[in-house]
């Protein structure tokens, strides 16, 4: 790649890469790196780097607790950060925001919720769930937010119902009298399939779900890092997102809720930070958000994060959009024009995110993943934990290219030569 | 590493025309593998033969796969090599296999001893593809173990009567 990536969606994608040192190495002998993995992991900013570096060197102090200087400079990094996330994803007030773990913990902290409850207070009796009580996901969702609600299931007794995929790559909304009932109690959603693209339509399901009394969780790990999300606004319930995923750290995720309904939300994990009063044999649990932090939290990777929020907050979100979802619309041109690859997912960019799943005639993923990664151009490649998506289609596995901000056209053009070399490759010997 | 080395000339012939393919009865001894990153699987079937001291001797080995270029080449060579074999000799060649795709590059394997299963000597340098490499052979392993676990059962059962 010679040419400056330059100005696409009024951002200076040079200047971007910039702030990215990995982006500037080589891998395999001298290649370039192309990066198209975003969506596994992001790369981060030396603003988030510098970020957690200095409140580790100056501030770091265990948070909410203690009276000595640097534990209320650590708790000050720590809410800051709460508040600038809140704001970020349209949250009405700081404490909608729970940090987690990841993404995953984030969702199995609802997920268990709704378990506890059978064993909690009147006060969470909606959250209650047992046989002839329903609940909903769809076929198109990470592992992460399918296994909890079906494990959910088995253990309550509740049943698991499910809308399907059409062949167009979307979710097969016909039957939503049939799938959502009075007798659902939660609809599980991804906000954008990891592996499709495809975007369904949130604001219909929440409503659907709303009108017989359900309640909406949102997996949102796909949606926050790539445009402007206001949940306040989808009025989805329950959200949860990863930090790795929007340019920020690992080991941090975000659980979003109506605080209405985080304040009678049974708590998962039990513990330290998270107890108002505690006896030898019954305890008394904090409001949110503490009471779903329990033990210390991640706060060094919550202030990464919050450094991370800061500087696609700078970018602004539509800019980021618009610049992701141009290179959605070049790498589907470029890589259904190839004969014998057919693009995994919808061939527009309509109701669609910045995945670009595909298939190769005769090449298995794993085979093409390696080839791909000869040229420099790094994929994700295998089923991405998606595997009942894969199996309705009848397939093991699919390779995918993910783009974030600073991802470029000439990336996109590595990604195309390099599907046609394998493709060489395989045939030509 | 060039890719010429990973997918060696045999390696892609193997892929594009696996050796004793399908599954095929009778079998003493039926295993599943899964791949649970990618989704690759295998379904392989283990027939024996007991000579009259005991020795269990690999009469067939038959299998239903899907999976990368690899993966596939391996069961197929796999197949080459053990059928025919002494159970027991087979299974000494699927640790030497294993051993030599763990290597992170330091075992270039014994022709004499694994034949045309070194080409995958190169696999070892790639963390991610030495579980394709393997899962045609962890399932033999473990439908020879079961084959010998059932055949014990069948001489004593003789033993008894």
């Amino acid at each position: 790649m010679t040419s400056r990536p330059g100005t696409t969606a009024g951002l200076d994608i040079t200047l971007i890469r910039a702030d990215f040192p990995v982006l500037d190495r080589t891998v395999h002998n001298g290649k370039p790196l192309v990066y198209l993995d975003s969506g596994a992991t992001s790369q981060r900013p030396v603003c988030v780097i510098d970020a957690e570096q200095e409140f580790v060197t100056d501030h770091y102090a265990a948070v909410g607790r203690s009276s000595h200087q640097l534990a209320n400079e650590a708790s000050g990094y720590y809410e800051d950060a709460r508040e600038k996330i809140a704001t970020f994803v349209g949250a009405r007030r700081p404490e909608e925001i729970i940090f987690a773990a990841g993404a995953t913990a984030a969702l199995n902290t609802v997920a268990y919720a709704f378990g506890n409850a059978t064993h909690s207070g009147d006060e969470s009796k909606q959250f209650r769930l047992g046989p002839g009580d329903e609940i909903v996901v769809t076929e198109m969702e990470h592992h992460a937010n399918l296994v909890p609600w079906q494990q959910l299931a088995l253990r309550t007794g509740a049943t698991l119902k499910w809308f399907g995929l059409g062949d167009d790559f979307r979710l097969d909304l016909s039957n939503m009298g049939e799938i959502i009932t009075p007798r659902t109690k939660v609809v599980a959603v991804t906000g954008e399939s990891n592996v499709l693209g495809t975007i369904p339509p949130i604001g219909e399901i929440t409503a659907a779900a709303h009108k017989v009394g359900a309640l909406v969780a949102l997996d949102a790990c796909q949606s926050v890092p790539h445009r402007a999300v206001d949940f306040a606004d989808l009025d989805v319930d329950f959200a949860a997102f990863s930090g790795h995923k929007m340019l920020g750290p690992t080991g941090i995720g975000v659980l979003y809720g109506k605080y209405e309904l985080l304040e009678v939300l049974p708590p998962f994990l039990t513990g330290g930070s998270m107890i108002e009063i505690v006896h030898m044999d019954h305890s008394t649990f904090m409001p949110p958000p503490a009471r779903f932090e329990a033990g210390t939290p991640p706060v060094t990777q919550a202030v990464g994060l919050g450094a991370a929020v800061d500087y696609l907050t700078e970018l602004g979100m539509d800019h980021v959009s618009q610049h992701e979802m141009e290179l959605t619309a070049l790498a589907l041109e470029g890589l259904s024009a190839i004969d014998g690859v057919s693009i995994f997912g919808p061939n527009t960019t309509e109701d669609r995110g910045p995945a670009v799943a595909f298939v190769i005639d005769g090449i298995h993923p794993h085979d093409v993943g390696q080839l791909l990664d000869d040229e420099g151009v790094a994929v994700r490649v295998g089923h991405h934990c998606a595997w009942p998506l894969h199996r309705r289609y009848g397939v093991n596995a699919s390779s995918r290219a993910t783009f974030g901000v600073y991802s470029t056209a000439d990336e996109v053009a590595a990604l195309v030569d390099a599907v046609i070399s394998a493709q060489k490759f395989f045939a030509g010997r | 590493m060039p890719m010429n080395d990973l997918y060696q000339e045999i390696i892609l012939d193997h892929a594009r025309t696996p050796h004793h393919a399908g599954l095929r009865e009778p079998f003493d001894a039926e295993t599943h593998q899964v791949n649970p990153t990618c989704g690759d699987e295998v379904t392989l079937r283990l027939a024996v033969t007991r000579a009259a001291d005991g020795t269990l001797t690999v009469h067939d080995v038959s299998y239903d796969a899907v999976g990368c270029a690899i993966s596939q080449a391996s069961i197929s060579i796999m197949t080459d090599l053990v059928i025919g074999q002494s159970l027991q000799r087979s299974q000494t060649l699927e640790e030497v296999f294993e051993s030599m795709v763990k290597s992170k590059g330091q075992d270039p394997g014994d022709e004499d001893v694994l034949q045309d299963a070194v080409a995958f000597a190169g696999v070892s340098k790639y963390a991610n593809r030495v579980k394709c490499a393997l899962l045609g052979w962890k399932a033999f392993k473990l439908a020879a173990a079961q084959a010998v676990a059932n055949q014990l059962q069948i001489g004593e059962n003789e033993n008894h009567e």
